[in-house]
């Protein structure tokens, strides 16, 4: 055999190989889609139909008018919209701090800063609770909105690389020319940060999208519920019906598969290049 | 030592550094250092928080190490970890390697298998929770073609957590990136010289390939240890309502201290849990960080400091 024949049956086999694990991946989110369109009848087939003869778009219309799916999402999004505003702001300053910075204990503290990373959410959670419920910030957005406006270790130290590899000389140059340590930071170094301020963007914005013990613990009446709690609220409302659970679970998952299309280029490069070095 | 003395300019900076990082100062001690010290505090009182805490000195833990949903928590989140943790990371190490060819369309399904890892929380845990209906699921269909009758998954004690365990390998695309980064960081001539050296494919995997590899197996390792002890929203979905499976089989940690804090707002024993599970956690960490040296792998010339903080 020659190599070249050789090396397109590797290639073939590749394929082979990896588009089989790709339909293992994919399962679970057509299982999904094809369930959300299935009549009751249909949906307790065994066999089951891989897919509806007849699919019923009237499941969606359905879910959202057995639950206030649109109140979720609105929410959702404001509930984004703070948190992902507290969090680009704060850790930009910080990390502005720490790296074109001169202080005193500025090594130590930031050292404090990568250690706090390592506590555990459990350790902290009782007695945030407890705080946000002696003042009275029980059942409101604000126990979710804000610790965000005070930094994030994670993303500071993130920003803080990226800081540190973008020359000083542009920030002298913009001294002379008479600019102050924000009018720096705002004109010249946040274009810049673009790319690191979009990781943080979409990381901040699955995790609160994702996020479920917080609204959990932290939100009571239905109408504040976010699309997380929800969702969990409608399976026990509408226990057995899953082609209306899962065309719910679909109109949760599509804005998050929509944000990982648009994003994945920064999800993907943000997780290999956090660089654990060979 | 002279005292330093600062210049007007540099006095400027250093107020300016202060003012910048002042958030974080802020955000560390109240949402880091008060809740730290009010949980240690918190664990040696009783309080339901309707109640004012009165102090019981070590009866909590004491209470503790005599309940026996403790230990079962602690067997279900170890035994998970124990399996999902080194599947997870041969099947991730596995799939990198095929992540790393040079084919075509290889983009397409790199940006695919990453899917599952963002995609958490509710939403996917029903559709994982319809999949698993022992009845009418899918996996129960697919098992009965190749003439196995599947099991009752969510409602017999045996099978809850090799169901658990089998979800989690879904999300091994997580960290078969993150192998794929270490794999691009290996230097091409270090395969060229085992090459030349007579070196077959298995020998370079072994000898070249996964030495270098090692620091993102020890930091996967150790962020799979601590990960197992967060174990929240999937078990609170797929047990149903917060609650612990059958025969509480599907009892994580994390759902445990849940119950005890949130739903019988036993908030001392709550943080006793939380400072033993996080101890706990600790150590197994630890243990790992001091084997590092035996089997983790570091270029000359870096200090051994390859682990992400």
């Amino acid at each position: 055999m020659s190599i070249r024949t050789k090396r397109y049956i590797g290639a073939a086999g590749s394929h082979l190989g990896l588009s089989v694990l790709a339909l293992i991946c994919l399962i679970p989110f057509l299982w999904m889609l094809s369930t959300s369109l299935k009549t009751k009848q249909n949906m307790w087939l065994f066999p089951p139909q891989f897919w509806p003869v007849h699919p019923r778009w009237q499941n969606y219309i359905d879910a959202f008018s057995f639950a206030p799916f649109a109140r979720y999402i609105t929410n959702t999004l404001t509930l984004e919209f703070f948190i992902i505003l507290g969090q680009v702001v704060s850790c930009t300053l910080i990390a502005y701090g720490f790296s074109r910075f001169k202080f005193r204990g500025r090594e130590v503290l930031f050292f404090v800063m990568l250690a706090t990373m390592l506590i555990p959410e459990q350790v902290t959670m009782i007695p945030l609770f407890l705080l946000f419920s002696k003042m009275n910030w029980v059942d409101t957005y604000l126990p979710l909105i804000v610790p965000a406006y005070f930094g994030n270790a994670f993303y500071v130290f993130l920003m803080r690389q990226y800081l540190m590899t973008i020359p000083k000389d542009l920030d002298e140059a913009a001294k002379i020319d008479g600019a102050n340590e924000l009018q720096i930071l705002w004109r010249v170094l946040v274009p810049i940060l673009r790319p690191s301020l979009t990781i943080i963007i979409v990381y901040t914005f699955t995790g609160v999208y994702n996020d479920f013990m917080g609204p959990l613990i932290y939100l009571n009446t239905p109408e504040k519920f976010t699309l997380a709690v929800g969702l969990a609220n409608f399976v026990s409302s509408r226990g057995t019906e899953w082609n209306l659970l899962m065309s719910a679970s679909t109109v949760v998952l599509v804005p998050l598969l929509l944000i990982y299309y648009v994003a994945q280029r920064n999800l993907i490069g943000g997780i290999a290049s956090l660089g654990i070095k060979g | 030592m002279t005292k330093q003395v600062l210049s007007k300019s540099e006095r400027r900076e250093e107020r300016m550094g202060y003012l910048f990082i002042l958030p974080w100062i802020i955000g560390f001690l109240a949402f880091a250092a008060f809740p730290i010290a009010a949980s240690l505090l918190l664990s040696f009182t009783k309080w339901d928080i309707y109640k004012a805490p009165s102090w019981v000195g070590l009866s909590n833990f004491q209470r503790l190490f005599q309940d026996e949903l403790f230990y079962k928590s602690m067997k279900v989140t170890l035994t998970y970890s124990a399996f999902s943790i080194p599947l997870s990371l041969v099947l991730g190490l596995g799939l990198s390697l095929l992540l790393n060819l040079k084919i075509k369309g290889i983009d397409f399904y790199r940006t695919l298998f990453y899917l599952p890892s963002v995609i958490t929380g509710v939403a996917i845990s029903m559709v994982w929770m319809w999949i698993f209906n022992d009845g009418y699921g899918l996996l129960n269909y697919l098992l009965s073609l190749i003439g196995i009758e599947g099991p009752h998954w969510f409602k017999d004690p045996n099978w809850v957590l090799p169901a658990y365990v089998i979800m989690s390998l879904w999300g091994v695309g997580g960290s078969a990136i993150m192998f794929l980064g270490g794999l691009q960081n290996i230097p091409g001539h270090l395969y060229e010289a085992a090459k030349i050296d007579g070196a077959s494919v298995f020998q370079r995997f072994y000898k070249v390939t996964l030495p270098l590899l090692t620091p993102t197996l020890f930091f996967l390792l150790l962020m799979g240890i601590i990960g197992s002890f967060q174990v929240f929203t999937i078990a609170y979905i797929m047990n149903g309502r917060g609650a612990g499976g059958p025969d509480n089989a599907g009892l994580f940690y994390m759902l445990y201290l849940y119950q005890k804090a949130f739903k019988s707002f036993d908030m001392g024993y709550a943080s006793a849990m939380a400072w033993v599970g996080g101890l706990i956690s600790l150590v197994l960490a630890l243990i790992v960080y001091r084997t590092q040296n035996k089997w983790v792998y570091y270029e000359a010339g870096d200090t051994g400091k390859g682990e992400k903080a």
